[in-house]
């Protein structure tokens, strides 16, 4: 039992991460119908640059509260991926909008490639490892709880908190909801979709960015290539949650990451990556719009 | 009541505004690049990372961009806008196609099967072994898998990100059976499409189904799942080590490429010893299973399973009202789709000789799936350009030992291959959305042959 709880709670941090990067996911396909392929490299770009600030921190002071330099890396790394989301989305995507529907994909896929491959060539191809940051370790009930995963539980919970009211509550977030109705009506009642757009961008490259910082945090080591996996992951998430919608993109991270932990503590580490797409697959034919997902409807 | 509504802020001095956005575009560069590319992570001899100032790095790119961005708004773009008006005004003159136009598929051909022969009377047996592999072979294979993804993307409107596993299915089949059976080339081949087809029907049954992103997503993740396997059934496959030692192949059993038979081709014909005959061979085999598919392509699209995956492209549900099984057709063209990718994937095998999970990764399906869009889905023609110009491209980059004096002696042109490759198709796509052909050749018509036009065309829903 204690072993399943272990495992119930490592998948709940895994979950978490690929929770954040799901929704950028989502919310850019709600938007925009696009997959954005370049987004898991986003990520990626996030960790370096979470990793960078981090030894900038540590070169300059002899020694910072751990809070304090989480919370500097987190916001340079959402206000610089931001940054690269927004310029990427003005390049690459908005000349093609409107355009026939695989031409947004390829150019997503072609950002993806540079994207990486930008990192490699200006950072070197090798893993970059840093010392632990936090190391304490609890013990409830026979349970070992990390300080990291407290943390990476709690910064996403905030989060999904913050982000909540921002889709919900607020004229940015009213403004998103009308663009992923219906972009030609929300423009002609005086929403400016290509703003909109832009913010939205932003906002899901600024989650996968703290998921960056979170991942570097929690697993020591960042390398240009980190992006694929986690984005494809994230991607099977939003998927199996139900494209387009928030809450699915949350249920659909945790799924995956409770998949994949229980996986590899009852089975085989090996195929823990096999067993989370199978059941994307198997969910998909039998719920065929994702678990949260709207059914398409046709129209003639 | 006059009101007059200006479309835009009236065009001040276009010299200033150019000023203007490039300072804005400098500001953002610097942005983006201050940490990447202006600080260096580098491991000290204490393997702690340490950071490594590169401001004068920082300087140039940024100068760069800003330069960029001021000839672009400056001069480029008024340029472009001012041809492109010229354009408009300019009567649409219909010129006869010329020669060249009207033959090109033709002598596209004759100019294919010229080429290892000019190569090798321009720089001599092992001179020419660089151009017939890593151009010749290498452009040929994508074309082969392009246009057999093509099937799939193109004429069902199918969207498949996992291509790569028939391929690796293929060349899997062919390693495997020929290093523990020692059975030919020649009969593994179409062994290889046949597994790749049946693993093509057996993924497709349950997901075809699905429709648009869910299709690409499982796609993906099946291609994922058999590089997986491949990777971690380390008793049939040996992991990510790989199988070498695969066989060569024979011209038909009659003559041999390896040294040490006694029937080699170069001891039976009386040629000078040289591994260049068998590249030589491998591009014309190459070029015969390119033909080959194409030609297959050609005349499915006039049969009725053809033109029943066209017509799923086009509309889903008018073609399941009028008593078209989708499941069916589109398990077909997955299915032939994939035979053609399990073919492919066997030759890979045996020109390389060596397979390993690593050339089977999601980054090829990419690279195809880019090359079948970029060429303007559908058609083959553009399709052997884009895949010519993305891979012959890249390719081109290892060749280019003279930027070394230009950028210093540690300048290695090769890390720059990937990065480009991917910037070279987000400027390809922005330029021409529909691909290099972008219009139709209708396999139906009335009286005579007209090209669809690019704004009829569909790519389909999935």
């Amino acid at each position: 039992m204690q072993y399943f709880i272990q495992q119930l709670i490592n998948g709940l941090t895994l979950g978490s991460i690929y929770g954040l990067i799901a929704i950028g996911y989502t919310m850019v396909y709600g938007i925009i119908g696009m997959i954005n392929f370049a987004h898991g490299d986003l990520f990626m770009v996030g960790a370096f640059i979470a990793l960078i600030v981090f030894l900038i921190l540590t070169a300059m002071f002899y020694s910072v509260p751990v809070v304090v330099a989480l919370l500097v890396m987190m916001i340079v790394a959402m206000l610089l991926s931001g940054l690269y989301n927004w310029v990427i989305e003005k390049v690459a995507y908005r000349p093609l909008r409107g355009s026939f529907r695989l031409a947004p994909l390829i150019t997503a896929i072609g950002m993806s490639i540079a994207l990486s491959n930008f990192v490699q060539v200006t950072q070197g191809p090798r893993n970059k490892p840093i010392p632990p940051m936090v190391s304490q370790v609890y013990n409830i009930g026979g349970v070992s709880v990390s300080l990291k995963q407290i943390i990476i539980v709690l910064v996403t919970a905030v989060l999904l908190a913050i982000f909540w009211y921002v889709v919900n509550r607020t004229p940015l977030g009213r403004a998103q909801r009308a663009c992923e109705q219906d972009q030609k009506m929300a423009a002609l009642l005086g929403i400016d979709v290509d703003r909109t757009v832009s913010l939205t961008f932003i906002m899901g490259a600024a989650l996968a960015a703290v998921a960056g910082t979170l991942f570097l945090m929690y697993y020591g080591v960042v390398s240009f290539s980190d992006g694929f996996v986690p984005g494809v992951k994230a991607f099977t998430a939003a998927v199996l949650g139900g494209i387009g919608s928030l809450p699915g993109a949350v249920i659909g991270g945790l799924l995956i990451g409770f998949i994949e932990s229980m996986w590899s503590a009852y089975f085989s580490i090996d195929y823990k990556d096999v067993a989370a797409f199978s059941i994307l697959a198997i969910v998909l034919i039998f719920l065929p719009s994702g678990i949260l997902g709207r059914p398409e409807v046709e129209k003639v | 009541m006059a009101v007059t509504v200006s479309a835009s802020r009236p065009a001040a001095n276009p010299l200033a505004r150019a000023v203007r956005e490039a300072l804005f575009a400098g500001v953002i560069s610097f942005g983006m690049f201050v940490l990447l590319i202006g600080l260096k992570t580098d491991q000290n001899i204490r393997n702690e990372l340490v950071l490594e100032p590169r401001w004068g790095l920082l300087a140039a790119v940024v100068a760069l961009t800003m330069l960029g961005r001021f000839l672009y708004v400056g001069f480029i773009a008024p340029a472009m806008a001012r041809a492109k008006a010229e354009r408009a005004k300019a009567p649409v003159v219909v010129s006869e196609p010329g020669f060249i136009r009207r033959n090109s598929n033709k002598i596209g051909i004759v100019v294919l099967f010229l080429f290892p022969i000019v190569s090798v009377m321009a720089f001599g047996l092992q001179g020419s072994l660089k151009w017939v592999d890593n151009f010749g072979i290498q452009i040929l294979i994508y074309v082969m898998l392009a246009w057999g993804l093509n099937i799939v993307v193109g004429l069902a409107g199918l969207l498949d990100l996992g291509y790569v596993a028939f391929y690796a299915v293929g060349a899997y089949s062919y390693a495997l059976l020929a290093s523990h059976y020692g059975l030919s080339f020649w009969i593994l081949l179409p062994c290889a499409g046949i597994m790749a087809a049946m693993w093509g029907v057996i993924l497709g049954f349950p997901v075809l189904r699905l429709r648009g992103d869910y299709l690409a997503i499982v796609t993906l993740a099946f291609g994922e799942i058999i590089r997986l396997v491949l990777i971690n059934w380390r008793e049939v496959t040996n992991g990510s080590a790989g199988i070498s030692g695969i066989p060569k192949v024979s011209f038909f059993g009659l003559m041999s490429f390896n040294v040490s038979d006694p029937n080699y081709i170069a001891k039976v014909l009386g040629l000078a010893t040289s591994g260049v005959y068998y590249k030589i061979f491998l591009y014309y085999l190459i070029l015969l299973l390119c033909l080959l598919t194409a030609f297959v392509t050609i005349r499915l699209r006039r049969l009725p399973v053809g033109r029943a995956w066209e017509a799923l492209r086009e509309d889903e549900i008018a073609c399941r009202s009028l008593g078209i099984n989708t499941t069916t057709t589109k398990l077909t063209a997955f299915a032939t789709g994939a035979m053609f990718g399990g073919f492919a994937g066997s030759f890979f095998a045996a020109r390389q000789g060596f397979v390993s999970p690593e050339s089977f990764v999601f980054l090829e399906s990419a690279i195809v799936l880019a090359i079948v869009v970029l060429g303007g889905m559908g058609s083959l023609g553009g399709i052997a350009v884009a895949a010519a110009v993305m891979i012959g491209g890249t390719e081109i980059l290892r060749e280019l030992q003279f930027l070394k004096a230009v950028f210093g002696p540690d300048f290695t042109p090769e890390l720059y291959r990937m990065l480009l490759f991917g910037m070279a198709m987000v400027i390809v796509m922005i330029w021409k959305p529909r691909g290099f052909v972008g219009s139709r050749e209708p396999t139906a018509f009335l009286k005579e042959r007209k090209a669809v036009s690019t704004s009829f065309t569909k790519e389909g829903h999935g």
